[in-house]
């Protein structure tokens, strides 16, 4: 296959309150089934090697990450060159069950916006409180970026990833970009 | 502002996350039904100054369609319950009564 690469993936901007990162391709394959099946749940991560998320939350393994999308449906991410090996194995892990498996590497992206105000910038598009109280690393966060859907989750205190369709990861770079311009503290600093 | 609560993730939905899906238990009459029940679903609808009865859908968050019950004078939020149902469970219309005694909407009350 090949390498789908957008000029920007692999970018890192650092010219203003926080540094935004648009990260190079990631596997990401798209799970539909009923998360609380037991026999679904164990097939899953005897197929990925990482324990089923909570609701609202990521839980991330040694070579693969689990996102609680909804109540029917997993986001798996892994290395982009595992992505369709990851896949089969998932899809004969669950071919007696109902479910769907599919790799969706190519339709979204991630960026990671970091830094000790990342919290201020995200927050900045997003209708969800991310106060260092309400919102931990660990969680996932499905909502609004400015006016596209997106993902949120943070690897630790001082990052939020966001994951977002890679049709509108233009506007998503640029409006990240541009809340987190120079001289714009939510804060006095 | 309208903030409901999804009853699928959980999550206190800020209306900007929501799509609205219109009224609620509507009962679709397709190929075959009378001219009256046909013209009933496409175009009669409640407009009641009190309790609603609505769908949302979670569209930028998990994508479930959900129902909800409000006032439309004072936009509180009665509550909130799952799609797969023809009416609202008895917990959420006794919590109505007890705020609006004597309440209707179509064949609730
Ligand atoms: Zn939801």
């Amino acid at each position: 296959m090949s390498k789908a690469l957008r000029p920007s993936d692999g970018a890192v901007w650092t010219d203003g309150i926080a540094a935004v990162h648009q990260h190079v391709a990631h596997g990401m394959i798209t799970v539909r089934a009923d998360l609380n099946t037991a026999p679904i749940k164990a097939a899953i991560t005897s197929a990925t090697g990482v324990a089923i998320p909570a609701k609202l939350s990521i839980e991330t393994g040694a070579d693969a990450a689990l996102c609680w999308m909804s109540p029917d449906e997993l986001l798996v991410l892994c290395d982009a060159d595992q992505a369709g090996a990851v896949t089969k194995q998932l899809q004969e892990a669950l071919a007696q069950h109902h479910a769907l498996v599919a790799n969706m590497s190519d339709a979204r992206v991630i960026f990671s916006v970091s830094g000790a105000q990342a919290r201020d910038v995200v927050s900045k598009l997003v209708p969800v409180d991310l106060s260092p109280d309400t919102f931990k690393p660990g969680m996932l966060r499905r909502t609004r970026l400015a006016q596209v859907a997106a993902g949120l989750w943070m690897p630790d205190d001082d990052t939020i990833c966001v994951l977002c369709f890679r049709s509108v990861s233009e506007y998503a770079h640029t409006i990240l970009k541009q809340a987190a311009q120079a001289g714009s503290s939510v804060f006095r600093r | 502002m309208l903030i409901l609560n999804c009853p699928y993730c959980g999550v206190d939905a800020d209306e900007t996350e929501l799509a609205p899906g219109g009224e609620a238990h509507i009962k679709r009459f397709g190929p075959g039904s009378s001219d009256d029940d046909f013209e009933e679903y496409l175009f009669m609808r409640e407009n009641p100054k009190g309790v609603h009865f609505e769908r949302w859908r979670h569209a930028n968050g998990c994508g479930k369609w959900f129902h909800a019950a409000r006032c439309t004078v004072t936009l509180e939020v009665f509550g909130t319950y799952p799609a797969q149902t023809f009416e609202p469970p008895a917990e959420l219309s006794a919590a109505i009564s007890a705020k609006r005694p004597g309440w209707t909407w179509r064949t609730f009350s």
